[in-house]
């Protein structure tokens, strides 16, 4: 490499006065290194064995799922699969799992995961659930952060692209799923042409219950088809109201990036969800026919369940005054989000070259007023400059997202001029800057968007990686990137790939989860109603066509092991109960010819895997976690014989003939 | 001051009640892939460990060597012992009420002995678990025993296993002191 620079050197000598844009003249902020901080590797260094200080969960884009890593380290510690099926852990495979993907449409065993949430209690993080939507097919899903699994997945009914979701309250009394497009309300085959008349946008509030965090689709404010594109939910003063942004307030359906980005001012969307709980609670409500599928998993049975809803409560602004304001906000605003204090809410302007802030209280005091610009479909609009706080002046190109860093800090990202800004809450005075390699979307500080953020770190994820690390043929990995925030200045540390496309991502103290963590499931509690407490319980049951081998793994064997009697055409259920109550022990279970995954059985669990055999043979089955000094022999056989044949059903372990 | 050596005969006989809250014994095993260790709890009546399943896991690692399975069904002095320990406690009852030196003495001495009784009877179960191997056993390392220790600590192949009283058993030791303390003021009292 050396040697064909300084081959080349000499030609970029004489040509750099004309391409300045070639490699040999880069400008200096774009050099490799970038502003790393002094001495970084030793702040990110987490010692083998030690604990990183906080978590990291990261959206996984359009992989559908939810990854999660330590900080400062950038350690990959789990995928979490959500949205889409994971063979490696048999989600979306298993029997258990399949209604957790199911839906109006049926089976989605993929959609596209962009924000991560962590459930709240008085504004602060939790560590109980960790929320994050699915865009495509209209989705919130629910972690269970004691077990890191999807726990329940709720469809958006009557929406289309879930994309301003789901942004917790600050008791997660709800999370929010505005939709993205315009979609005919309810669904119908109308002429696209017909946006402006036909077109309606719909924002979902799903209220959580406080104990159990199962989700129902309280209530949806009907509003125009706009695009709804990012939300916060008040905190503080502002408890209560939910902050939409919008885009194509021109109200297109074809060429957007330049249709939708006609208007100087978009709107960020004000609603006052307490008011819409007194209209709900007066039954100034409309029933909708709806149709979407809620799907909850249940550790006890260790099985999901999908339950088909048909209706839906909506209140349609004209007809429940002081629900919904609109504030006006230049240019396609992307992001919106509120500081610790409830105060503020920052517009983030994609198109525009400042950065436009509001006042909550300011917005009250125009309410009062009653003094609006005007109304859209009963809806007020406010003034301008009655609800404007400040302007970040001339900031940086394409600003995207802001957090806080409880100090009085605010950051955002510029997507065009790839960096991210930081600006005082207040003063609205730009005070550093820090380039990001490429393209930031989103950034993130533990708790940056709830009423404590613990400003210690900041991590900035990007779209665009090109020369940053080896490359990996023309798709190249997304990454994201660790500063340091402690200081005056933003110290850039570390600098690290994700999986699929990181969206949004959150921020929490290790300390909030890490005694929640299970480590097994106890066996007594299992419930599921195929299971085997133990060995004498295994069997096989034939029922017509229908195989149900009740099995059991403990180290190092499956009991049974030999099974007899199977026939061609027949569906074999292999219901694996792992017998283990140790930490760290599961077992795996496979079998050749299955035409879907294998099984990936924790402690005290119990899963199945379908299997259809199509010929006569004896056919291998065994264990894919590699589990025990004798993991190898951890092994067996099923025999198939011919539709037609006698073969008696047997199986036995070792010596003993179980039947 | 009179009453002394009598109230800490009461408290001896007392101190063996604790059997009934706390194991008498444990045996953490340690191992790579077991930074905190195993720990087994022996109690009067019952075995148990820091997690529910932690007989499970230790019949698991024995197994591979041959081991037998540790059943608690199996081994009667689980059924009988904590009736021993409660005529313990009525016979230190009775010498509280007697309030004679040659009655705390004699609880002393029974205690003593019972005590060797079973130590020695714990180590005959040890040594049947650690030598009474499995012709079958997946792993076989001739010569190899895998008694763990009578107390204190030893390496046994990957493992190091701690063998110590638990809070059980260091109430029964107190019990012993209190009662010898008994004797001995009440011996002092009347040669004053
Ligand atoms: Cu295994």
């Amino acid at each position: 490499m050396k040697i064909q620079l300084s081959k080349l050197l000499p030609f970029c000598i004489l040509a750099a006065g004309m391409l300045w844009s070639t490699s040999c003249g880069k400008p200096a902020s774009a050099s490799k290194g970038g502003a790393l901080g002094s001495d970084a590797a030793s702040r990110v260094y987490v010692a083998p064995g030690q604990y990183d200080e906080f978590y990291a969960f990261i959206s996984g884009g359009f992989s559908g799922q939810l990854s999660v890593y330590g900080i400062p380290s950038g350690r990959l510690l789990k995928v979490i699969p959500v949205f889409s099926v994971d063979a490696e852990k048999g989600y979306g495979f298993n029997e258990e799992t399949k209604p957790m993907l199911n839906t109006s449409f049926g089976f989605v065993p993929w959609d596209d995961a962009h924000h991560p949430e962590l459930s709240q209690t008085n504004g602060e993080t939790d560590g109980r659930w960790c929320f994050i939507n699915g865009n495509n097919t209209p989705r919130v899903a629910r972690i269970d952060l004691s077990t890191f699994e999807t726990a329940e997945i709720i469809e958006i009914p009557n929406s289309g692209g879930n994309h301003s979701s789901p942004f917790t309250t600050e008791n997660t009394e709800y999370v929010v799923a505005g939709t993205r497009f315009g979609v005919p309300y309810p669904q119908k085959d109308v002429a696209i042409d017909s946006y402006a008349e036909n077109f309606r946008g719909a924002l979902t509030y799903i209220s959580v219950a406080p104990e159990t965090g199962h989700m129902e689709v309280a209530f949806q404010v009907l509003l125009p088809a706009f695009d709804y594109d990012l939300a916060h939910s008040g905190k503080g003063k502002s408890h209560g109201w939910t902050f939409f942004t919008t885009y194509n307030t021109e109200l297109k359906s074809s060429l957007l990036e330049v249709n939708a980005s006609q208007n100087d001012k978009d709107f960020i969307a004000a609603i006052n969800w307490k008011k819409a709980e007194e209209y709900i609670k007066q039954g100034k409500f409309r029933e909708m026919p709806a149709r979407y599928a809620s799907n909850r998993y249940d550790d006890s049975v260790h099985g999901a369940t999908s339950t088909m809803k048909d209706k839906v409560k909506v209140l349609i602004p004209e007809e429940c005054p002081g629900l919904v304001y609109f504030l006006p906000t230049p240019k396609s605003p992307h992001g919106v989000d509120v500081d610790p204090t409830g105060e503020y809410i920052v517009g983030n302007g994609k198109l525009s070259a400042d950065l436009t802030v509001h006042s909550f209280t300011k917005m009250q005091e125009a309410i009062a007023k009653q003094a609006f610009e005007t109304t859209i479909e009963g809806i007020p609009v406010l003034k301008f400059d009655d609800v404007l706080a400040g302007v970040v002046t001339k900031p940086g190109l394409g600003p995207l997202h802001t957090e806080f860093d409880g100090q009085g800090n605010a950051y955002t990202t510029f997507f065009i001029s790839s960096e991210v800004v930081k600006w005082k809450v207040g003063t609205w005075e730009v005070v550093d800057r820090a380039p990001c390699y490429y393209s930031v979307g989103h950034l993130m500080i533990p708790g940056g968007d709830s009423r404590k953020p613990d400003g210690k770190y900041l991590v900035a994820m990007n779209k665009i990686t090109k020369d940053r690390y080896l490359p990996t043929g023309p798709e190249l990995t997304q990454s994201a990137q660790l500063y340091d925030i402690s200081g005056d200045k933003m110290e850039l540390l570390l600098d690290f790939p994700t999986i699929g496309e990181p969206h949004y991502a959150q921020g929490i103290a290790a300390s909030k989860i890490v005694d929640r963590s299970r480590k097994i499931f106890p066996i007594e509690e299992n419930k599921h109603p195929y299971r085997a407490m133990g060995e004498k319980e295994t069997k096989v049951v034939r029922e017509g066509n229908t195989v149900h081998v009740y099995m059991t793994m403990i180290r190092s064997h499956f009991a049974p092991d030999n099974i007899e009697g199977i026939k061609v055409g027949d569906k074999v259920y292999f219901h694996l109960t792992n017998l283990e109550q140790d930490w760290d022990t599961p077992h795996g279970f496979s079998v050749m010819g299955a035409r879907n995954a294998e099984i990936l059985i924790m402690p005290g669990q119990t899963e199945t895997l379908l299997w259809e055999p199509q010929r006569e043979g004896v056919f291998p089955f065994y264990c894919t976690d590699f589990c025990s000094a004798l993991h190898q022999e951890m092994q067996g056989y099923v025999r198939v014989s011919a539709a037609g044949a006698n073969t008696p059903l047997k199986w036995k372990l070792g010596d003993d003939v179980m039947q | 001051m009179k009453q002394l050596p009598r109230l800490l005969m009461f408290l001896a006989a007392l101190s063996l009640l604790a059997l009934f809250i706390w194991p008498m014994w444990k045996i953490v095993l340690y191992a790579p892939q077991y930074p905190d260790g195993v720990e087994m709890h022996i109690y009067i009546n019952k075995l148990g460990g820091t997690s529910p399943g932690t007989l499970q896991n230790v019949n698991i690692l024995n197994h591979y060597v041959g081991m037998k399975a540790i059943e608690p069904d199996s081994i009667p002095e689980l059924q009988y012992f904590q009736y021993v320990i409660l005529a313990l406690v009525f016979l230190g009852l009775v010498a509280t009420a007697i309030n004679r030196r040659w009655a705390f003495m004699a609880w002393l001495i029974l205690l003593v002995v019972l005590a060797i009784a079973g130590i020695y009877d714990f180590y005959l179960w040890e040594y049947d678990y650690g030598h009474n191997l499995s012709d079958t056993a997946p792993i076989k390392i001739p010569g190899a025993s895998f008694q763990p220790p009578l107390i204190g600590v030893k390496e046994i192949l990957n493992f190091t296993a701690v063998s110590l009283p638990h809070w059980g058993g260091y109430f029964f030791g107190l019990g012993m002191i209190l009662a010898g303390v008994a004797s001995w003021l009440t011996g002092k009292t009347r040669r004053a």
